[in-house]
């Protein structure tokens, strides 16, 4: 790479992260942040074409990221660790990317550790050698929140957008939400702007049922925030007047996580640690499985390792509690039409089972 | 005037239907093969439904259609419930062995248990990726061997001792059974053995982690297969009950279901004259080019599908095709 072109930054789509992301990058580390256009089949395709068959989805879609960034004009990629595959990740985009022919700089923030954040500022002086540390840090600080404010507005859309008197009334709102978060420039901002969208988006009319269907989502770390690539489970899900919960976020499993807490409550399912998301897959299928919820969905992407452990401990639960699981595996290329039959049939299981109780 | 219900089934390999009344009893049925033509196979299918039922004292006056061709000709007989085939073929069943707790179904392309518990599903399993375990792998193989598929199950039980054959997968069992076959395994072993791949990739791919409990019924295209339904007792260690109608379970199901929904409007057999066709657009409003499928009834659209979000609905407006 010519050392002298300015550096503009790229980290792969997942879920609406890209907005602190963008935040941390440019007013933090002041440099350009390109976000990867939003994930379509053509990302996939990309990505698939140039990946090697057996990797799990999330590796395509990242490679197919990289590739449309860099063709809007990114030239450093970063990506993350991970304790699955997700940990070599790095490594091989980056040399997939390099055989290609692209010339970027790759910066691979595996060496960092997630629940201290100063171990990423060695990895940042690697995007921007004049850091300052001061700015860094607020910046930061400033991003964890926005984090946070959009997982909580997340978590309110998820759990009654089915039940909006006019379609489609919260997803603009939504919408209206993010671009606003793009405009912010202190922490103070993000909670005023977060405060005014969720106002707004209470105000919505809502119809809700005295008897409530409720549906916990529980899975692999990417394909359970990319809603691309779980064809948009939980909007199909919400459609059908369902709250919808899902604890998987970036708050939760990397802010507030507490793993001893975890391993506590799944103390009779499981004993050692089972690696990646999969301790959390089970503590919120229990959890939710005592709370009397309808069913559980489990989404991975195709061959990942740590949920497939997960599932005889889900099959368990499902058979202690009598709450039914639906399991979907999503790979590059799946029928739409299979998603919508198990998705429908557990649907009518749901409402025959809850008819039946009455 | 009695009131008739038509529940259509349509799948990837066959066609199925039903005409049933008030008490659910089959006035007229069929059973014939989809040819990756779903529109023509139904109209075969209400074409031999017809003559089969007194339309002096009966007239149909609402439809149900389910499988995996469901939606395209739902919109092409204007049905009142297109319904996803688990939960249809619950209803079939239910309504004939209410007591069932088990439903082991295999059709041409996928295969499905259904768990049930007074007389409601409380678990259920689609195959994913595989097709070992499906009436397709069985057919193929029968025509390897020069054999009717229809003649597999009575040439099977022949057998005394089944060839072991690998069940993971359709490319390894054929491979495996070519190999058995060469070095001089029996016809009727060779046969017997596939049956019983078929129940052991059925039992670990789709009913993992399942508890299989009395009654089982088994029902699909392959229940008809008797070497597959006497592999499958031997596996479970239950009777298995095959029911006569045990293929046509998931029309019964829908067309119960369409007597059930009480969206009544009067069914009329010229849809066998009328002209359909269908038109794939890929939809250019963004990179993720949605298929989009238009169903047109005598050149005049009835129906689309397959967008994703509302950039590319296609408003139906008696647009010529």
């Amino acid at each position: 790479m010519k050392t002298k072109e300015p550096c503009r930054v790229a980290f792969p789509r997942f879920g609406n992260y890209h907005i602190p992301l963008e935040f941390l990058f440019t007013k933090g580390l002041g440099v350009e942040y390109i976000t990867p256009p939003p994930s379509t089949k053509k990302t996939l395709e990309i990505g698939s074409k140039y990946s090697p068959d057996y990797v799990c989805s999330p590796f395509k879609f990242n490679l197919g990221n990289y590739i449309e960034a860099i063709e809007a004009g990114a030239n450093t990629l970063v990506q993350t660790g991970g304790t699955c595959r997700l940990g070599y990740y790095g490594e091989l985009h980056e040399q997939i990317l390099k055989d290609l022919g692209y010339d970027v700089k790759f910066v691979n923030m595996s060496k960092a550790n997630y629940r201290n954040p100063l171990t990423f500022y060695n990895e940042f002086k690697k995007v921007n050698p004049n850091l300052n540390l001061a700015k860094v840090s607020s910046a930061l600080l400033t991003m964890l929140k926005m984090v946070e404010c959009i997982d909580n507005v997340d978590d309110y859309v998820r759990q009654n957008v089915g039940f909006e008197v006019h379609d489609g009334e919260m997803e603009k709102i939504h919408e209206a939400y993010l671009e606003a978060l793009k405009q912010v420039e202190t922490k103070k901002d993000v909670i005023k702007t977060t405060k005014t969208y969720m106002k707004k988006l209470k105000d919505v009319k809502t119809k809700k049922p005295k008897k409530l269907i409720r549906v916990g989502i529980v899975g692999e770390y990417y394909t359970i925030m990319e809603p691309f690539s779980n064809h948009f489970i939980e909007k199909e899900l919400a459609k059908k007047g369902i709250v919808i919960y899902r604890w998987m976020n970036v708050t939760n499993s990397i802010l507030h996580y507490d793993g001893k807490e975890q391993k506590k409550v799944i103390k009779n399912y499981v004993k050692y640690y089972m690696g990646a998301t999969s301790m959390s897959t089970v503590y919120k299928t229990l959890e939710w499985a005592k709370a009397g919820f309808d069913g559980i969905v489990h989404v991975k992407s195709f061959g990942c390792t740590p949920e497939i452990d997960a599932m005889p401990v889900l099959q368990k639960i499902s058979a202690d509690y009598k709450i039914p699981i639906l399991y979907f595996s999503f790979d590059s290329q799946t029928s739409e039409t299979g998603i919508q039959t198990r998705l429908e049939a557990f649907y009518d299981m749901i409402m025959m089972r809850k008819e039946k109780r009455k | 005037m009695k009131k008739a219900y038509l529940g259509i089934d349509i799948g990837s390999i066959s066609t199925k239907a039903v005409i049933i009344d008030e008490k659910n009893k089959i006035l007229a049925s069929e059973y014939l093969w989809t040819e990756g033509n779903p529109m023509e196979a139904v109209k075969k299918v209400l074409r031999s439904l017809e003559p089969q039922f007194k339309k002096k004292t009966y007239q149909i006056v609402s439809v149900g259609t389910t499988g995996s061709a469901r939606k395209l000709i739902g919109a092409m007989v204007g049905a009142s419930v297109v319904k996803n085939e688990i939960t249809a073929h619950a209803i079939g069943t239910t309504s004939l062995y209410p007591d069932v707790r088990t439903i082991l179904e295999i059709g041409g392309q996928d295969s499905k248990i259904i768990l049930i518990e007074d007389g409601v599903v409380v678990d259920y399993a689609m195959n994913t990726l595989c097709a070992a375990g499906t009436g397709s792998f069985l057919s193929s193989q029968a025509r390897r061997l020069g054999v009717e598929v229809e003649e597999f199950g009575k040439i099977a039980l022949k057998s005394k001792k089944p060839t072991n054959i690998a069940a993971r997968c359709t490319v390894f069992a054929e491979s495996d059974l070519v190999h058995k076959a060469q070095i001089g395994h029996r016809k009727e072993d060779i046969i017997a053995g596939l049956c019983k791949a078929v129940v052991t990739n059925y039992l670990n791919n789709v009913g993992k982690g399942k508890k299989i409990v009395a009654p089982v019924v088994f029902q699909g295209g392959v229940s008809k297969n008797i070497g597959v339904t006497k592999a499958f007792e031997e596996a479970t260690g239950c009777d298995v009950i095959v029911d006569p109608n045990s293929h046509l379970m998931g029309a019964l199901g829908v067309a119960i279901l369409a007597r059930k929904s009480k969206k009544e409007k009067e069914f009329s057999f010229n849809i066998t004259d009328m002209e359909f066709k269908t038109i794939g657009i890929e939809c250019q409003k963004c990179a993720n080019h949605c298929e989009i499928i238009c169903v047109y009834k005598n050149n005049q659209m009835i129906d689309s599908w397959g967008n994703r979000c509302e950039n590319g609905a296609i408003p139906i407006k008696n647009k010529e095709a």
